[in-house]
């Protein structure tokens, strides 16, 4: 009985040798590589940032205020409390990606097991399609601004407003594929030999829709990223002196006649790690598509 | 095809019930009192009294949930705690800046999306391609309010093109308020159009490949009759499908463009409501917002099964 069990996981099409055919073909994709390679850049210097940082992000500066890019000691320039403009860039690109692990991470913990349930047993698939209308109803601005009125605006509040509207995605992605899996072969060869629900859903399905969920989280990331931005720019996410690459522009938009580099650079950031992403996740969702090149 | 339509309605109607109880129980959720949250400044024991009375807090929830959706049913939503003017009446004068900026915001987002969208699936592997491609990844990795930062910076500080921020009514003077507006829905539509262009473009390359397209050709129709019979064809059901999918993408960006070009509207009422802790604004804020894309989403729906045949036979949204 074990014996047929385990040759039906490997006749699933998730083998070693998949994986290598994806990776060989993220390799000779160049610009797979090279955002692959920033982001890996931009993980080691926000892991790092607390170190590396040339000034302590909250030390203000009242006789050097504004300095521009390239003074002696500060390589981006100073802003409007004389704080070091790179080191506020470093740890406001550690805080993005923090939030944006953190509510791409509450997605998926609450969408993934609601979206294989939906798939899998017919009769929660109504009740969690309702549930994923009335998520829909609320956008993630108008759930941060629902949430920052009852809970006090904060990092937390930002990566739960962004994670919990990222819901719906990663269900209807892992529905379908669970969906399609549940009528293959293998699956139905489980439930023959007296697999559990429980059991064909963690060791047959789950496994094989890694790869669209990695490719939704991938996506999902720069949009978290985005909407970390956006709220605190707005004062709903990262409060101050907390460095934020939002809250950053949002001094900037203030004294923008006189320092209009420190309403560029934050921005710049923001839009490269974002992109990284973009690119490196279209990358992965041709490298994983089983037609081949679709380009 | 009613069978479909009345399901929907149905489903609609459900999530309606759910996002008011949501919106009800949000304020009760609020830390503390809520008679206190919504007397504001006043909070003199006959005040809070006659708030408790008058939103039927010292009744049980179910009898309050019944009084609050009749109240909201007559478009009352409560008087803000900042201004002491009905809710519904700060409504009437901002809603109209957020429907005129995000509809001309998805017009330009449409053409130019559908525009790049085609031109990228007919010169594929040209350097038009690579462009519209990598436009259309910027246009999704940019953050927007950046982008409206830097065009009043460039656009509208230094090169004087477009007022800074402010607005005109439509009525009172048309070319004015265009002046003011056309900038804040390209910012908006960014966005929209990077995603429209990304859906037209697969949707083309499907098109041109497909087995009708070959007949067409080999019969010696000419290429541009066959690309825009289904550019205009199927791009419909593109920008139908995009916008019912992004509406919620497209509020939210209308909150932050509003905010940022100082515009009088929905998103900006929202902002100020919240940090002057206007619970009675915020909630008709979210109560609406919620009703409007359930609403809008049900019409997205029905005029799909207008355009696209198959669904009318299927039942089921292609």
């Amino acid at each position: 009985m074990t014996v047929l069990t385990v040759r039906m996981a490997d006749a699933a099409p998730a083998g070693i040798s998949r994986r290598a055919r994806v990776l060989r073909r993220l390799r000779r994709n160049p610009l797979a590589v090279v955002s692959f390679v920033v982001l890996a850049l931009a993980a080691v210097v926000a892991l790092l940032s607390p170190w590396i940082a040339p000034h302590e992000v909250q030390q203000t500066d009242f006789a050097h205020t504004f300095s521009p890019p390239g003074t002696p000691g500060h390589l981006l320039g100073t802003d409007d409390l004389g704080r070091d403009v790179l080191s506020r860039i470093m740890l406001g690109a550690r805080a993005s990606l923090q939030v944006a692990l953190l509510a791409v991470a509450t997605s998926l913990i609450i969408g993934v097991p609601l979206g294989l349930a939906a798939g899998y047993f017919r009769s929660w698939d109504a009740v969690i399609s309702r549930f994923t209308d009335l998520l829909l109803a609320f956008p993630f601005l108008i759930m941060a601004v629902g949430l920052a009125a009852i809970r006090g605006a904060s990092l937390t509040n930002a990566a739960v407003a962004v994670g919990i509207a990222q819901i719906p995605g990663v269900i209807r992605v892992v529905r379908s594929d669970t969906l399609r899996l549940k009528s293959l072969d293998f699956v139905a060869a489980a439930v023959v030999d007296g697999a559990s629900d429980l059991w064909v859903l963690a060791r047959h399905i789950l496994p094989n829709a890694t790869s669209v969920i990695l490719v939704q989280a991938t996506v999902a990331i720069p949009a978290a990223i985005l909407g970390e931005a956006v709220l605190s720019f707005l004062g709903l996410g990262i409060q101050p002196p907390a460095p934020s690459l939002g809250t950053m522009l949002a001094t900037a938009q203030q004294f923008a006649a006189r320092a209009p580099w420190a309403a560029v650079l934050p921005g710049v950031v923001i839009m490269g790690l974002a992109l990284a992403f973009n690119v490196f996740g279209d990358a992965l969702r041709d490298a994983l598509d089983p037609k081949g090149d679709r380009r | 095809m009613a069978r479909y339509l009345l399901t929907r309605a149905w489903h609609s109607a459900l999530t309606l019930l759910l996002s008011t109880v949501v919106v009800f129980l949000g304020v009760r959720a609020l830390p503390g009192d809520p008679a206190l949250a919504l007397a504001g400044e006043d909070r003199s024991p006959e005040a809070l009294e006659a708030i408790r009375h008058h939103y039927g807090l010292d009744q049980p929830l179910p009898i309050q949930f019944g009084q609050y959706v009749a109240r909201v049913v007559q478009g009352d939503f409560g008087v803000s705690i900042r201004t002491g003017i009905p809710v519904s009446s700060m409504l009437g004068t901002a809603l109209p800046v957020t429907v005129e900026l995000s509809l001309l915001a998805i017009v330009l987002a449409a053409a130019l999306g559908v525009g790049a969208g085609v031109l990228a699936a007919v010169r594929r592997g040209r350097p038009a391609e690579w462009l519209a491609n990598g436009l259309a990844l910027i246009g999704l990795s940019v953050p927007h309010f950046w982008l409206g930062l830097l065009a009043i910076l460039y656009l509208s500080v230094a090169a004087g093109l477009f007022p800074a921020s402010g607005f005109v009514p439509l009525l009172q003077d048309p070319v004015g308020n265009l002046h003011h507006i056309v900038l804040p829905a390209v910012i908006l539509g960014t966005g929209l159009a990077a995603i429209i262009m990304r859906q037209t473009r697969s949707a083309m390359l499907e098109a041109l490949s497909s087995d009708h397209v070959r007949t067409a050709k080999a019969k010696g129709l000419r290429p541009r009759a066959v690309i825009t019979r289904h550019a205009l064809r199927n791009s419909l059901i593109v920008v139908v499908t995009i916008v019912g999918l992004q509406l919620g993408g497209l509020i939210s960006g209308a909150v932050v463009t509003e905010q940022i070009f100082g515009l009088p509207g929905f998103g900006k009422m929202t902002i100020d409501a919240v940090f002057q802790r206007d619970y009675p604004v915020i909630q008709a804020v979210v109560l609406l917002t919620a009703t409007a894309y359930i609403v809008i989403n049900f019409l997205v729906d029905l005029l799909y099964s207008v355009i696209d045949p198959r669904i009318r036979v299927t039942g089921e949204p292609a």
